[in-house]
């Protein structure tokens, strides 16, 4: 039973929430137990969980309030309820990546982002739905349950990081992560109507991420707010020497420059993001925010990003190539399910494999092994590989004339269940503005900048390389001009 | 350009999947599909261009850790997901005959 109470509680940004822990308002067992039960009351029908962790959270947040009382508080995130992807590897807490292959597998250790939410004092309410291997853009290809958007139970919440934006949106918790190889923080955030940041390449330790693509998977941060984005962001960025890809650089304090307004920001407009199948509605929400930043002082360069159109075509050589040696892993013997009543090793590998894969990380596996295998490897991966260093010059030359680069973040609001499950290279094309992102290794977010059709439309701002404060310092003066993001109404009619 | 059903199973086997006649059918068309789309990169001049096989930047990599003894999991650990064990192995159907 949700009260009146519960749902000022849950309704609150996780600034908001963490203030009235400082200030002795509230203890973090509230808190928490409000979100179970915003999760109990909702999640039957959205779908952002897979699995709920309640007994230790109200652990952890009983030792957060018994730390405050002691004049021990550890900082903004102590005692907040959280929540993370289940491709997260959490000790002693099952892990699936959405995958029956991974069914019951328990990880013996912990994600180092996991481990630093949890050292910063945050609560952990359990583990949000995905794509399997975050394969996908709508949180259909979850092996477990399909997660619906809040805003319309019958549209998809985007992916792979479904979950993660649906459980924010849904009131359910009041941060998560989520990971993006070629869009999957990003599209979610914009689909479900909340902020949601891919950090540079490297920002951000993947250890204990279950790889998918790796010189591509990102994870970052999502809230409801760009204030929370940036404190989470804070709380899990740095050099990690469990993980040779993550920069050496330190982190930069996210919130010190949030407030610094648009003034004097050059905006680059890429022509090549602004054609195409972007849908009229979705257009005219980011030229909005475009012309709402010329007002608040800050100047729009017209830019070109020529090789974008490839985008998509080198990115599922890459990713796929990639995730069919990561993939390599799932053979039935040291971890994961293995085939019942096989006698010979060979067969032990294709049937665990072929009972435990879904049909994405199947064909994707197929792609990736038909662009690497003998005689295609110059044609397809190492062109692939080629264009990726283009695109990338393309960025490093607009960032000589602007500061961000702005746009849409995919072509249209949250699509239906079940419109695209059926050709995936429509799936695919969701991810055309996301993915150059990822491709040149650059900081992205997804930013609210109003709705389409009643569906929430995100504005997309890429950066320079680890220039995550200087997103984030734009998408705060956007959403300072918005005001909130509306809550999604229809979630509170009766089920 | 056309996946035959030969090429689809020699991927497959590659691969170590085991794919239905069903699948096999649907991976060759929507396969096909796809590789039709990524053939646009034939239409780029890349003569001279260096591929991006790093993500990570020149200048911004963790120095190698000192080449000192850590620890790492137990045995018990490791083995906690197995499928099969025997003592501390992993255990896996006959390998040789």
């Amino acid at each position: 039973m949700t009260t009146a109470n519960d749902a000022a509680l849950t309704g609150l940004s996780l600034q908001a929430a963490s203030l009235e822990l400082q200030a002795g308002a509230i203890s973090s067992r509230q808190l928490t137990e409000a979100c179970l039960a915003r999760i109990a009351a909702t999640d039957g029908r959205v779908g952002a969980f897979l699995a709920v962790t309640g007994e230790r959270a109200l652990q952890q947040a009983d030792r957060s309030d018994r730390r405050r009382a002691a004049g021990g508080a550890l900082g903004p995130l102590d005692g907040v309820p959280l929540a993370v992807k289940d491709l997260f590897l959490t000790r002693g807490v099952p892990t699936t990546a959405g995958s029956r292959i991974l069914e019951g597998f328990v990880p013996p250790y912990d994600a180092t982002a996991v481990t630093r939410l949890e050292a910063a004092g945050a609560v952990l309410l359990g583990k949000l739905n995905l794509d399997e291997f975050a394969m996908g853009s709508s949180n259909e290809h979850s092996a477990y349950r399909p997660c619906r958007n809040p805003w319309d139970l019958t549209r998809t919440p985007g992916g792979s990081s479904g979950g993660s934006a649906a459980a924010l949106s849904a009131r359910q918790c009041f941060g998560t992560l989520g990971t993006d190889t070629g869009g999957s923080i990003r599209l979610p955030a914009s689909f479900c109507g909340v902020v949601g940041l891919k950090p540079t390449y490297g920002r951000v330790s993947r250890y204990g991420v279950i790889a998918f693509a790796s010189s591509l998977d990102q994870p970052g941060p999502l809230g409801r707010t760009t204030w929370d984005v940036a404190a989470l962001l804070g709380a899990i960025a740095g050099p990690d020497p469990h993980d040779l890809t993550c920069a050496a650089r330190p982190a930069d304090d996210y919130l010190a420059a949030l407030e610094g307004g648009a003034r004097g920001l050059r905006i680059g407009v890429p022509r090549e993001w602004f054609g195409g199948g972007l849908q009229p509605e979705v257009e005219a929400r980011v030229r909005e925010a475009l012309t709402t930043y010329q007002r608040l002082g800050a100047t729009l360069v017209e830019i070109s990003l020529p090789h974008s159109r490839y985008g998509i075509a080198a990115y599922y050589l890459i990713a796929t190539a990639e995730a069919s040696a990561n993939l390599a892993r799932y053979d039935g013997v040291r971890f994961g399910l293995r085939a019942p009543g096989v006698r010979a090793l060979q067969e032990l590998y294709s049937e665990s494999r072929e009972q435990g894969f879904g049909a994405e990380p199947k064909r994707r596996i197929m792609l990736g092994t038909y662009a690497l295998s003998a005689g295609y490897h110059d044609a397809y991966y190492l062109r692939a590989q080629k264009v990726r260093t283009l695109i990338r010059r393309d960025f490093d030359a607009a960032f000589g004339r602007c500061d961000v680069v702005a746009g849409p973040v995919a072509p249209g609001p949250a699509f239906k269940l079940g419109e695209r499950t059926g050709d995936p290279l429509q799936m695919y094309l969701a991810d055309i503005f996301t993915i150059t992102c990822n491709l040149a290794a650059l900081p992205g977010l997804s930013v609210p900048c109003g709705l389409a059709r009643g569906l929430p439309v995100g504005l997309q701002l890429v950066g320079r390389p680890f220039d995550e404060a200087t997103l984030l310092k734009a998408a705060r003066a956007l959403e300072r001009e918005l005001g909130p993001a509306p809550v999604p109404a229809a979630l509170e009619a009766a089920p | 350009m056309a996946l035959t059903l030969d090429e689809v199973r020699r991927v497959a086997a590659l691969a170590r999947l085991k794919l239905s006649e069903e699948e096999e059918r649907l991976f060759a068309e929507q396969l096909s599909a796809i590789l039709d789309h990524v053939r646009e990169l034939e239409t780029l001049d890349v003569t001279g261009v260096p591929p991006m096989t790093h993500a990570l930047a020149e200048g911004e990599a963790v120095a190698l850790r000192p080449d000192a003894l850590v620890p790492g999991l137990s045995p018990e650990e490791a083995l906690g997901n197995a499928p099969a064990r025997e003592g501390t192995c992993f255990k896996v159907p006959r390998i040789i005959e």
